[in-house]
């Protein structure tokens, strides 16, 4: 399973938007370099990215070569109510993955 | 606006300045804003990851023995302060100079009897990433043994050897030309305050010795094997050299 | 022997040159396929931060930044990313609405050399706003071969 790296507030205000990172250890291989016995790597690289709240879409993603090894992601999400973030990460080669973070809504 | 701001970034190429000990410089220093940025912050430095899974290697109960490291060292964060700021060190059972990596590789040997992982393995470079992040900040102080001392030497006398097709020495960039560019890039002083780093070249965390192999083949010589004495002893040089400057580990590089 | 300055003004001449297969053309194509017609596009409204010189081209950190209330009545649907001469035009597309709370993401992206980068955000009343950048990546000289 490849390393996560999740920052998510673990309160919130009601209606306070917050600040989300994550970031997984993949290699994000092109498909356009070349082995070292001149051989072209074959592409294997996360596609597609999605954080939903209680099951509802937050941000979404669809990745392509050009973002770096490792993806880094910030972006944001509207405190409702309690519940519980989902991050999913899934590509080449039968790659997903689950990650799920509790945030506590106050107010 | 942008492009105005290129040039004057193209403007502002630091003057050429021989360094002496006193202008130490990290490597850091010598980044873009953007790069600085990303070491600072862990949530952003994909260095953190292999921490991370250092952390996961550091819990886990391994070979015959079936005993993780922290069944001897107990808590990381206490046991494994200042440990990476000394290395280089004398291992006194073989007589022989370890680097960090060759001494977690002893222990897996010796104390886990499991297989130690390879060098330059991603398990290898994550436990070293892992055992360094708990010196951060601490000063690097290398250890007062006058075998090391002479191991410093020899490591020096290999530092300022002029090697490869291009007859350079590591001496010739890191000191005479350090401050100013080859293309792009700044020559930094070579000072090895955040090993293991993630590179963005690599697109990953190396060790020093994957640096200093691409050093070698840099000037078009034939670099040691992973592990040899060579890398082991410039390595007690440098950190000699960098003594009291700061741990970085893992730091990013470009 | 050649002199030391001789040799280091050599080096940079060994660093690998990386081939670029995007150009302003097939950037165009692939906006006109994020778009799915040929649609207005407006300047304005969105920001890219990205740093204008970069020292290495696989990790250029990269924020986008759109003017919305991200209200379910007025809002960001999508925003796209669309480089130059990359091996391939398109970087990200991302979807967000009302629920992202504010329209920005960070991430971070490779660029193969030198070109202009572009932006565009989709709001929810169909209209197309764009912002674009010009980025140079210097060629380091000590790269691993």
């Amino acid at each position: 399973m490849a390393r996560v790296l999740l920052q998510v507030p673990a309160t919130a205000r009601k209606g306070e938007v917050i600040e989300i990172r994550v970031l997984i250890q993949h290699p994000m291989e092109t498909g356009f370099r070349v082995g070292t016995v001149g051989e072209v790597l074959p592409r294997d690289i996360i596609r597609r990215f999605a954080c939903t709240w209680d099951g509802e879409p937050v941000f979404s993603a669809t990745l392509h070569p050009a973002i770096a090894a490792n993806p880094y992601l910030a972006f944001t999400a509207r405190a409702e109510a309690t519940g519980t973030l989902a991050f999913t990460w899934s590509g080449d080669n039968g790659f997903a993955q689950t990650e799920t973070r509790r945030v506590t809504v106050t107010g | 606006m942008r492009r105005a701001l290129a040039a004057l970034l193209l403007l502002a190429l630091p003057a050429a300045a021989p360094v002496g000990a006193e202008e130490r410089r990290s490597g850091f220093a010598d980044m873009t804003p953007a790069t600085q940025a990303m070491q600072r912050d862990d949530a952003a430095n994909p260095g953190m990851l292999w921490a991370l899974e250092g952390e996961a290697l550091w819990l886990a109960p391994v070979g015959r023995a079936a005993k993780a490291c922290a069944a001897c060292h107990g808590d990381a964060a206490a046991s494994m302060r200042g440990v990476a700021a000394r290395y280089p060190a004398m291992d006194d059972a073989t007589g022989q100079a370890v680097d960090l990596a060759g001494r977690i590789a002893l222990c897996q040997v010796r104390h886990q009897q499991a297989d130690p992982a390879p060098r330059e393995s991603q398990p290898a470079l994550a436990l070293a990433a892992y055992v360094g992040l708990q010196s951060r900040g601490l000063p690097i102080t290398p250890a007062e043994d006058s075998r090391m001392a002479t191991l410093r030497a020899a490591g020096e006398a290999l530092y300022r050897e002029r090697r490869g097709q291009l007859d350079l020495s590591c001496a010739q960039c890191h000191d005479d030309n350090a401050g100013r560019r080859l293309a792009g890039s700044v020559i930094p002083q070579g000072h090895p305050t955040g090993y293991p780093i993630y590179r963005l070249e690599w697109q990953a965390v190396g060790s020093l010795q994957r640096r200093l192999r691409g050093c070698m083949t840099g000037v078009r010589s034939e670099p040691y094997a992973y592990g040899a004495p060579e890398y082991i002893a410039i390595e007690a040089f440098l950190m000699g050299r960098a003594a009291g400057m700061a741990v970085e580990t893992p730091a990013v590089r470009p | 022997m050649p002199s030391r300055r001789a040799v280091l003004a050599a080096l940079p001449a060994i660093a690998v040159i990386r081939p670029a297969g995007a150009t302003p053309e097939t950037m165009q194509a692939a906006i006109r396929e994020f778009l799915g017609r040929d649609r207005p596009i407006q300047k304005g409204r969105v920001t890219m931060d990205i740093p204008p010189l970069v020292e290495n081209g696989n990790t250029v950190p990269l924020s986008v930044v759109v003017e919305s209330p991200m209200t379910p009545a007025d809002h960001v649907r999508r925003i796209a990313v669309f480089t130059s001469r990359n091996p391939l035009p398109s970087v990200i597309v991302a979807e967000l609405g009302p629920r992202a709370g504010a329209a920005r993401f960070a991430t971070r992206i490779r660029l193969a050399t030198t070109q202009h980068i572009m932006a565009l955000a989709e709001m929810n009343d169909g209209s197309v706003w764009s912002d674009t950048a010009e980025i140079v990546v210097t060629l380091a000289a000590c790269v691993e071969s």
